[in-house]
C-alpha cells in the first residue's frame, strides 16, 4: 500500500470519528446519560414511566406492546401493567388522545415517539426531560431550557417539583467573571420552589431508565444486530486470511 | 475402422457437451474468455485497482437488498416512513436488509470516488481509453440520480426538505424554471406524486441505465486493455514466447480473480464493521433529521444532502453574487490566456460566448449560476482525456505541478464536502468559495501546467 492510500484511509477514518453534536435548539449545555440496554430491569421501569406518563398524549405506533416480550415481560405482565389504550397485545402503543386533540390543546400535535431516541439522540432527551422550570408567561406554565417555548409542560412534575430558572453572575474564585464587555458572565441556575417525590438523584434515575426505554424502542433489533456482527466479523476475519493465502498461493509465480 | 480395429469412443463429461451445445447456438464461452476468462491484464495493480470489482459489487448488493425492500416499502406519502420502520421491525431480516442498503449506498459512492481518483492518479481517463472514461462518468451521473431518487423514499424530513431543495433549483432557471420544477415534482410541493415517480425513477430506469452502462464500461475496458500505475501500454510489448502473453500481461483469470475475492472479503469486513455496530455512521449515512416523519409545514433549522452531494451542494451555495464578479474576471483571464492556442477559426465563437457568458454573469440572478456550476462541478470530469496535455500518463513520471494540483483538488473537495454539512457562515462561504475556484481551476487551467510540467520518460516495462 502506498503512503498516499495510508493517508487517506486515516483521513476517512477521522472523518467518521467526527460525530456532530445531537439537535439542540439553545446552548444549553447536554448532559451525558450512562445507560445499559441489556438492563432489563432499567428497561422495564422506563416502560412504565412511558406507559403512564408519556403513552397519553404521545404515540409509539410503530411498536406492538408484545415487541416488550424483547424486554423481558411476559403477555400477561403487558396485558396487566402497560396496556391501557389497546385490546390485544399485538397491538400498536398509540396514544388514547387525537393528533387533531393535541394540536388545539398544546398548539402542536404531540409527536409519535417510535423513533425518537433516533432522531434526538439519547443525551438530548435525557437532558430535556430534567430542564422544565416554572414560566408563567407561558400557556402551559412551565418551559423548558434546552428546548424554550415546548408545547409540552413538565408531566412529572410531581415526581420532580417545581422549580424556576433564575439567572445569576458566573463566579470564578469568588469573583464574578467579566465577559470582556465591562459587564459580568450570566449563567442559568435552577432554583426549587417545590420539592417533588423523588430526589433530584431518584428522578434523573427514573429519566434514565424512561431515555434507556425510548433508546431501545427506537431499535427494538439493537442488541442482536450488535451480536450478529460479532460473529459476521469473526466469520470475514477467517475468510480474509484465507482468501489472502489463496491470492498469495496464486501469485507466488508471478514476478 | 479401414483396418478393421476397434476404437472406443472418448467419453465426453455431460457438462462439456451442454456447453457445446450452448456455444453452438450462442457465444457463451467466446464471452466469457473475450470479457475475463482469457483477458490479459498488466500484471502490476497496486491497491487503487481494488475498486473497480468492488463497484460491482456493491451494485449487486444494491440490487438484491433493493428488490427485497421493494416487497415491503409502500411508495404511498402516508405509509412510506412507517413502512419503512415496519421493515426494520416486524419483517425477518428486515433490519439487515435496509442496513445493506443504506450503508451500501454510501459505500457506493465511496468505492466509485477512489475508483475515480485512481484515474486521476494514472491517467486511465487517457487515450485510447477516452470511451471508458465516458462511460463511468455517465455511470457517476446515474449513481447521483440513484442516490438522489432514493433518498426521498424514506420520506424523513431531511428526504423531503432535501428534495425540495434541489428540485427548487430547477425552479430558478429563467422563464421556465417555474413549471418546469412543478412539472418535475408533479405537485406544487413535494409530495405523493413526488414520492410514486421518485421510486419508480429509483427501482427500475435508472438502475436499467445503470446496468447498461457499466456492461458498456466493461467491454469499452475490456476492448483497450487496462491501464496500470505505470501507465505502460502492455498491448505494444513484444510477446513472451514461451506464454504468447505481452511482457508485462497475466490472465486476468484467475490471477486477478482471486486478488479481487480477497479484496472483497477486507472490504465486506469494514462494511459489516459500519452495518452491524454504526449504521447511522454518526449521522453521515442515516441522517438524524430523518428519524422525523416528513412534515411539509415544518422547514428544518439545517437541511443538508447525504455526505456523498455535499462538495457539489457547497458549490452551489458558494456562488453568490460577489462570486460573480471573481468568475468573470476568471472568464476573461482565461480567454486572454488560451487566446493563442485557440485555432483563428473558432476565436470569433469563443470571443461570442464569452460575451454571452459575461452578460448572463450579471443579467441572470447568482443562484442561477450556482446551478450551472455544481451541473458544471460533475459534468466538467467528462472533459478530462482532452483537458490533460501531459506526454505520460501516470502521476509516477508526472512532474510537480501535476502533483501539486490533484493534492490542490482532493484537499478543496474534502474541504467542499465538509462544508456542505455545516449550515453556512460568513467564513464558511468565503472557504467554500475560494475552495470552489480551485475545484474549477484543477479542470480549466489543466492544459496549461500540464503541458508546460517537466516529465520523467515513461518506461518500457512495468515497475514492481
Amino acid at each position: 500500500m502506498s503512503r498516499l492510500s495510508r493517508i487517506l484511509i486515516l483521513a476517512a477514518l477521522g472523518l467518521a470519528a467526527a460525530v456532530p453534536a445531537g439537535a439542540a435548539e439553545t446552548g444549553w449545555k447536554v448532559d451525558r446519560v450512562e445507560m445499559s440496554l441489556t438492563d432489563k430491569a432499567s428497561l422495564q421501569s422506563g416502560a412504565r414511566t412511558f406507559v403512564n406518563y408519556c403513552l397519553g398524549c404521545h404515540g409509539a405506533a410503530l411498536v406492538r406492546y408484545n415487541a416488550l416480550r424483547q424486554i423481558g415481560l411476559s403477555d400477561e405482565q403487558i396485558k396487566d401493567n402497560l396496556m391501557f389504550t389497546a385490546e390485544k397485545v399485538g397491538m400498536p402503543m398509540t396514544s388514547a388522545m387525537s393528533a387533531k386533540d393535541g394540536k388545539e390543546w398544546f398548539g402542536v400535535a404531540p409527536p409519535d415517539l417510535s423513533v425518537i431516541a433516533r432522531a434526538r439522540g439519547a443525551d438530548w432527551l435525557y437532558t430535556y426531560l430534567r430542564t422544565f422550570y416554572r414560566d408563567s408567561a407561558s400557556a402551559t406554565g412551565w418551559n423548558n431550557a434546552l428546548f424554550p417555548n415546548v408545547g409540552m409542560p413538565n408531566v412529572l412534575w410531581r415526581l420532580q417539583g417545581e422549580r424556576v430558572l433564575k439567572q445569576e453572575p458566573a463566579m470564578r474564585d469568588g469573583k464574578p467573571v467579566s465577559d470582556g464587555h465591562g459587564g459580568t458572565v450570566m449563567v442559568s441556575k435552577f432554583e426549587t420552589l417545590a420539592p417533588g417525590a423523588m430526589t433530584p438523584q431518584q428522578y434523573d434515575e427514573t429519566i434514565r431508565d424512561l431515555v434507556a426505554f425510548m433508546v431501545w424502542m427506537g431499535e427494538p433489533n439493537q442488541l442482536q444486530r450488535k451480536q450478529l456482527g460479532v460473529w459476521v466479523l469473526f466469520a470475514l476475519t477467517i475468510l480474509v486470511f484465507m482468501t489472502y493465502f489463496l491470492y498469495k498461493s496464486y501469485w507466488k509465480n508471478v514476478h | 475402422m479401414a483396418n478393421g480395429s476397434t476404437t472406443t469412443p472418448v467419453k465426453q463429461h455431460w457438462a462439456n457437451g451442454l456447453m457445446d451445445w450452448v456455444n453452438d447456438r450462442f457465444p457463451l464461452t467466446a464471452l466469457w474468455e473475450s470479457q475475463w476468462g482469457k483477458y490479459i491484464a498488466p500484471k502490476n495493480f497496486n491497491f487503487w485497482y481494488y475498486f473497480g470489482s468492488l463497484a460491482a459489487m456493491v451494485l449487486a448488493l444494491q440490487i438484491i437488498t433493493g428488490i427485497f425492500l421493494t416487497m415491503n416499502y409502500k411508495p404511498d406519502a402516508a405509509l412510506a416512513f412507517a413502512s419503512v420502520e415496519y421493515i426494520m421491525r416486524e419483517v425477518p431480516w428486515g433490519w439487515l436488509i435496509r442496513y445493506l442498503h443504506s450503508t451500501g449506498a454510501s459505500a457506493f459512492f465511496v468505492v466509485v470516488y477512489l475508483h475515480m481518483f485512481r484515474g486521476l492518479l494514472y491517467g486511465s481517463y487517457r487515450k485510447p481509453r477516452e470511451l471508458t472514461w465516458i462511460f463511468g462518468c455517465l455511470i457517476f451521473l446515474c449513481l447521483m440520480a440513484e442516490g438522489f431518487f432514493g433518498y426521498l423514499l424514506p420520506w424523513g424530513q431531511m428526504s423531503y426538505w432535501g428534495a425540495q431543495v434541489i428540485v427548487n433549483l430547477f425552479a430558478a432557471i429563467p422563464v421556465i424554471g417555474p413549471d418546469l420544477a412543478i412539472w418535475i415534482r408533479g405537485d406544487y410541493v413535494i409530495g405523493d406524486a413526488t414520492l410514486n415517480r421518485f421510486f419508480a425513477f429509483h427501482v427500475i430506469a435508472v438502475p436499467l441505465v445503470l446496468i447498461g452502462l457499466v456492461a458498456a464500461h466493461l467491454m469499452a475496458l475490456h476492448e483497450t486493455g487496462s491501464n496500470n500505475p505505470d501507465g505502460v501500454e502492455i498491448k505494444k510489448q513484444p510477446k513472451d514466447p514461451a506464454t504468447g502473453l505481452p511482457l508485462d500481461g497475466i490472465y486476468s483469470h484467475p490471477l486477478y480473480s482471486v486478488k479481487d475475492v480477497f479484496g472483497m472479503t477486507v472490504f465486506l469486513l469494514v462494511f459489516s464493521i459500519i452495518v452491524f455496530f454504526a449504521p447511522e455512521m454518526g449521522g453521515y449515512f442515516l441522517e438524524y433529521n430523518n428519524f422525523i416523519p416528513a412534515d411539509p409545514l415544518k422547514t428544518p433549522a439545517h437541511i443538508a444532502p447525504v455526505w456523498y452531494f455535499t462538495p457539489y451542494y457547497s458549490i452551489l451555495r458558494a456562488t453568490t453574487t460577489e462570486l460573480m464578479y471573481v468568475l468573470a474576471a476568471g472568464l476573461v483571464v482565461l480567454v486572454a490566456f488560451y487566446w493563442r492556442e485557440i485555432p483563428r477559426k473558432l476565436r470569433p465563437i469563443v470571443l461570442g460566448v464569452a460575451a454571452v457568458l459575461l452578460a448572463g454573469f450579471f443579467l441572470i440572478e447568482a443562484k442561477v449560476w450556482g446551478v450551472v456550476l455544481m451541473g458544471a462541478s460533475v459534468l466538467i470530469f467528462f472533459l478530462l482525456p482532452w483537458l490533460d496535455r501531459a506526454p505520460v500518463k501516470s502521476i509516477r513520471y508526472k512532474g510537480p505541478l501535476y502533483k501539486s494540483a490533484l493534492a490542490i483538488f482532493v484537499v478543496a473537495f474534502l474541504v467542499l464536502g465538509y462544508l456542505g454539512t455545516e449550515a453556512p457562515t460568513v467564513l464558511f462561504t468565503r472557504i467554500a468559495q475560494v475552495g470552489t475556484l480551485l475545484y474549477f481551476g484543477f479542470f480549466v487551467l489543466m492544459p496549461w501546467y500540464s503541458k508546460i510540467d517537466s516529465y520523467k520518460p515513461e518506461p518500457a516495462r512495468v515497475t514492481k
